[in-house]
């Protein structure tokens, strides 16, 4: 009997050992929801780049592709952190409130939210990039190189961060060339190639000779590629879609931020911050420069690309003007990240109306 | 904004080629639905020919095989349509639905590897005539034998339903499937081959948008076009010059609202972007408003299925 006693005593001691052991080296799962589908090479094929970085340094990760801004996404939310996840990346602006609502439920889950502002709970910290710092590249580039002064951007929807970028890339343009126009036409979607092929095209046809995009798909570089116009690809490197028209494009680079972060909840050193990286950090990459581009103009683009990374040059510097002549930053002064996070004014030299 | 003659005829032929595949996917409709076939597939069948002509292209490097092998692909998946509906007699509606689910779900499988992969080059007719006739030379010449098919399909389809005896009787097989089948017209086989010939051109109209006007695969990227050609083929009550013209006003407006924000006219983009939608309905009704005509060419057993032995 005592033998009995003492060996369940120690088998159970040994069972104890290894659960709590199990416990302690218990994998670190990650899961990543997803606006669009991760198929299509913008947006969301960018996130899941950074899931696959994720899933090589060892981790295990889930993804729900095509998922709404709406009670849905709290649906979606609840059932990853019931299922065993220990952070969980909400890839789009609009699942802050579901976020947000979901962490309150789920303490010890981190939720990481990209492109929000609200921090409501300690286990909810946001992500963002400064693409803005990419388009004054793009915007540098832009005014160098057209001939017809006018340049086309394919926007999507008036938010800030679309705004950010139309401003941070027409006063880069206007520094090199004080002649410039920049046309804006509204496609109000992320992606269909159809709508975004007919935008580049009214813009061309209207004389512009350079086009940005602000939408994901690769529609607007092959469009200029048939006009004999220069563009720049947006989220992932389109240089094979449209060799001769695409001069250099943004990428943006999710992998070593989500490794990162995996890590933390990992070693438990996770916490709540705000994080938004640039060219400085390579969340925010500018991939090969086209050799049609004279050399000095590279030269110039390198070096801007270094000045923006170690922080010397800032995308906005003042003076800077709204379209009505408004002082908006003061000259010396750099806008601070909360101009940035909420601007919805165009600076002097844009055309048109923000749509409201 | 400068206008001349040429930049007219440039704008025009851009709405042309948008007009594309609404006027081929609306066309085959048009015939499964004058058979007294509805199919809501048409976006889950353009979605399977633009991966299948996308894919094909890029495995086989052949743009014929690619082009047909759409064509095929939508075949096939009507073919489960046509099956379900005319074999096993399932509902119309709810068969047709669940065709564009499969379809967006399976092309969207199929297409995981053809993300990220430039298109080929698809050749162009006339391209030397370009600069022969202001204002009509860019809406003329230059295009792809796609676009041309497509502007020549709506005559062809008009004459094949009042001219033929193959069009009379797929009307009478729409309009009364009880009469034809006493005439001694194997009504399941009529409206089989209707649903697989709509099958066929909405695969077309897929592969025009993946492999001609904007050659690339990305998900979803049929955009509701299915949707507004089934819409194109209820307001134009059946008749295919008017999908024609619906096509063209749909096509245009898109395009022009981006002229005129690109030139800064002060007009609500949001309703510059509402406005193709509006328009082409409004038009479209006002211009069918004929009931007698309406009545003549509505398909009277549209969505209704049909027992060889009541």
């Amino acid at each position: 009997m005592h033998k009995f006693l003492i060996r369940s005593f120690v088998s159970s001691l040994v069972l104890l050992f290894t659960l709590t052991v199990a416990a302690v080296a218990k994998d670190v799962k990650a899961a990543f929801v997803y606006i669009g589908p991760t198929g299509d090479h913008g947006w969301t094929y960018q996130h899941d780049v950074g899931r696959k970085a994720v899933e090589a340094a060892g981790f295990k990760t889930t993804y729900v592709e095509g998922v709404p801004e709406s009670a849905d996404a709290e649906r979606v939310l609840r059932q990853l952190a019931n299922s065993g996840h220990d952070i969980i990346f909400t890839t789009s602006f609009g699942y802050m409130n579901p976020t947000n609502k979901v962490a309150k439920e789920f303490p010890n889950v981190k939720f990481e939210h990209a492109t929000g502002y609200k921090r409501e709970h300690p286990n909810v910290a946001t992500y963002a990039a400064r693409f803005y710092e990419g388009r004054t590249i793009l915007g540098t580039i832009a005014g160098t190189m057209t001939k017809s002064n006018v340049i086309g951007y394919v926007a999507s929807f008036p938010i800030p961060e679309v705004i950010r970028g139309i401003n941070s890339f027409t006063l880069a343009a206007q520094k090199v060339n004080p002649n410039i126009k920049t046309k804006i036409v509204w496609a109000f979607t992320w992606y269909d190639p159809g709508k975004e092929a007919e935008a580049a095209k009214a813009l061309i046809d209207q004389g512009a000779d350079v086009i940005a995009q602000h939408t994901d798909s690769t529609a607007i570089v092959q469009m200029a590629e048939k006009a004999g116009v220069y563009a720049f690809g947006q989220a992932s490197d389109m240089d094979k879609f449209a060799p001769k028209a695409v001069l250099t494009s943004v990428e943006n680079n999710w992998g070593p931020y989500y490794v990162d972060r995996v890590k933390a909840v990992a070693n438990g050193t996770w916490s709540q911050k705000d994080t938004w990286h640039g060219i400085g950090d390579g969340m925010v990459v500018i991939s090969g420069l086209d050799s049609q581009m004279p050399s000095d103009l590279q030269a110039k683009v390198k070096k801007l690309q270094a000045d923006l990374a170690s922080g010397k040059v800032h995308s906005f510097t003042g003076p800077i003007y709204d379209q009505k002549g408004n002082l908006m930053v003061a000259e010396g002064k750099t806008a601070d990240d909360g101009m940035l996070a909420g601007m919805m004014t165009y600076v002097k030299g844009v055309e048109g109306d923000i749509p409201k | 904004m400068i206008v001349d003659i040429n930049f007219v005829g440039l704008i025009i032929a851009s709405i042309m080629a948008s007009a594309v595949p609404l006027i081929l996917a609306s066309c085959g409709e048009l015939i499964t639905e004058r058979s007294g076939v509805l199919n809501l597939g048409v976006e889950g069948m353009m979605i399977i020919g633009a991966i299948s002509g996308f894919a094909l292209m890029t495995v086989t490097g052949s743009l014929i095989i690619a082009v047909f092998g759409a064509m095929l692909a939508g075949v096939l998946i009507s073919t489960i349509f046509a099956f379900l509906t005319q074999t096993l007699i399932t509902n119309h509606v709810a068969t047709g639905l669940a065709l564009t689910i499969f379809g967006i779900g399976i092309s969207a499988m199929i297409g995981k590897n053809f993300v990220g992969i430039p298109g080929k080059e698809f050749p162009v007719l006339f391209e030397g005539l370009k600069d022969t006739i202001p204002l009509l030379s860019p809406i003329l010449f230059g295009h792809s034998i796609v676009f041309y098919f497509a502007f020549t399909l709506p005559f062809m389809t008009s004459y094949f339903l009042k001219k033929t005896k193959i069009g009379l009787i797929v009307r009478a097989v729409g309009d009364s499937p009880e009469s034809a089948s006493n005439q001694g017209i194997n009504v399941r086989l009529v409206r089989y081959a209707c649903i697989l010939y709509g099958g066929a051109m909405c695969g077309l109209a897929g592969a025009y948008l993946s492999m001609i006007y904007t050659p690339q695969w990305i998900e979803n990227m049929t955009g509701g076009r299915g949707w507004i050609a089934l819409a194109l083929v209820v307001f134009s009550t059946w008749n295919p010059i008017k999908i024609l013209i619906g096509a063209m006003i749909f096509g245009g407006l898109t395009i022009i609202q981006f002229h005129m924000q690109a030139i800064g006219v002060r007009i609500p983009v949001q309703f510059l972007t509402a406005l193709p939608y509006i328009v082409t309905i409004i038009v479209l009704v006002v211009i069918s408003r004929d009931s007698r005509k309406i009545r003549l060419s509505t398909p009277s057993s549209l969505g209704k299925s049909f027992h060889k032995d009541n």
